[in-house]
């Protein structure tokens, strides 16, 4: 099982790297979805640096959420998917795989991207390891739920708004707690609570995310 | 239904409790606080009868969870306007992004995308399935509604009808609420039914079309 695990763990990363860049295209949105902040606010650096972590979040939820049609869809359309449901890897394995490809594809090289970003948007720089570690720590929540999504809209043509209607009101927990870690180590309270808790979602995404998404997977191929 | 509405607002506007600091507006709480109620036990009715769709496969449990949503957001919506003109006489403002109204919010969004993913896809089987997975799904977001108020400790104040040690309010407040609580979910139970046979009888007459169809 382990074996065919990351066999697929592979491929998922060397597809998303040979396949038209998904990494790439997914920093370069999320430099200019925050590059757009600026231009919407204005530039004042003190009334950037309030809102930087919330800018940073929410960029990364949307960069998260606009790769998800990758995640199933290719597999879907040319029918690995279906091959793949006849492995004796359980389909739950399957698709945790591919949820682990996903966010190394997509929220890592973001997260890697963040500390440049920062210091655009003027992130207090004490607050910055706080940042890091809350993305680190959150981000996986985005793939596990955004897969429950991106199961449930395989099958429909132009499921693109509709998993954003889906998958985003289960983000806000994440958002919420990630940008309050962050809050916290600027005003130099405590930001262990909030990063506990932001572990709490993406261990039980962890759980939910990829049986939920395996019995969507299984309706959209009956 | 009726009596129930009759006799709550009679109690509300005729044998008037005005508290003495709220004034009249304390009279949006009667439309307020069912709403509120109904939003989320229609929520956990949807999941409930989504989990047993799942597992028996009951074909009624469908109906009853796609009927629900419709009306479950029609309560959301209304428990937020609601609460939105009560908030603005009493706090002096419209909205503030404290844990309970981020999360109504949230339940509202929910219903907006269970409503959306009924309505993508055709197949009336499939459909029931995917919006039932999703139902439960969601339903995580009910318990952090319900505590929100006492984790996050702002604005929205926390339940003050029912406390552990009993009721907490004067019997003039607690008549009228308690009617527009029967009244609200006499409503609910009334238009469900409604919903739920006239999705009944949508799927007889596509039945009986496509087997025209199908004949000729």
């Amino acid at each position: 099982m382990s074996r065919s695990f990351f066999a697929l763990l592979k491929r998922d990363l060397q597809l998303g790297w040979r396949q038209g860049n998904t990494s790439v295209m997914v920093v370069a949105f999320f430099i200019m979805a925050i590059s757009l902040f600026p231009f919407g606010v204005g530039p004042e650096m003190t009334v950037l640096g309030r809102i930087s972590a919330g800018v940073l979040w929410v960029a990364l939820l949307f960069s998260a959420m606009l790769s998800l049609d990758r995640l199933f869809q290719a597999d879907f359309e040319d029918g690995s998917l279906e091959q793949l449901t006849l492995s004796p890897t359980p389909l739950s394995a399957i698709v945790f795989a591919k949820c682990v490809a996903h966010w190394i594809n997509t929220a890592l090289p973001l997260i890697i991207a963040t500390p440049i970003m920062s210091v655009l948007l003027n992130l207090p720089s004490n607050a910055l390891p706080t940042m890091i570690i809350a993305m680190l720590i959150g981000s996986p929540a985005l793939s596990f739920i955004g897969a429950v999504g991106a199961g449930l809209t395989v099958a429909i043509r132009r499921g693109g708004v509709l998993v954003s209607l889906l998958v985003l009101p289960l983000y806000i927990p994440s958002l919420i707690f990630g940008v309050s870690a962050v809050d916290g180590a600027i005003n130099n309270i405590a930001s262990g609570p909030s990063l506990l808790i932001l572990a709490a979602i993406s261990l039980f995404s962890m759980v939910i995310g990829p049986l939920a998404a395996t019995a969507a997977i299984r309706l959209a191929l009956e | 239904m009726l009596v129930g509405f009759v006799w709550g607002l009679y109690l509300i506007f005729f044998e008037n409790y005005v508290d003495y600091q709220q004034r009249e507006t304390v009279n949006i709480m009667y439309l307020h606080v069912p709403s509120a109620w109904m939003c989320m036990s229609a929520y956990a009715l949807m999941a409930v009868a989504s989990a047993v769709s799942l597992i028996w496969r009951h074909p009624l449990a469908d109906l009853t969870a796609k009927a629900t949503a419709p009306i479950g957001m029609a309560f959301t919506a209304l428990a937020l306007i609601t609460g939105s003109l009560w908030g603005k006489p009493m706090w002096g403002t419209w909205w503030e992004w404290d844990g309970r109204m981020t999360s109504v919010l949230v339940l509202f969004f929910l219903y907006m995308g269970y409503i959306a993913l009924w309505q993508a896809i055709d197949n009336f089987d499939k459909a029931a399935k995917a919006a039932s997975i999703l139902a439960l799904v969601g339903v995580i977001n009910l318990p952090i509604i319900k505590f929100s108020v006492e984790w996050w400790n702002t604005l929205h104040q926390p339940a003050s009808f029912m406390r552990s040690g009993g009721m907490a309010v004067d019997w003039g407040l607690m008549g009228p609420m308690v009617a527009m609580l029967v009244a609200f979910n006499a409503y609910y139970v009334t238009v469900l039914l409604w919903r739920m046979k006239a999705e009944l009888m949508e799927r007889r007459l596509q039945a009986i079309s496509m087997g025209m169809a199908a004949g000729r």
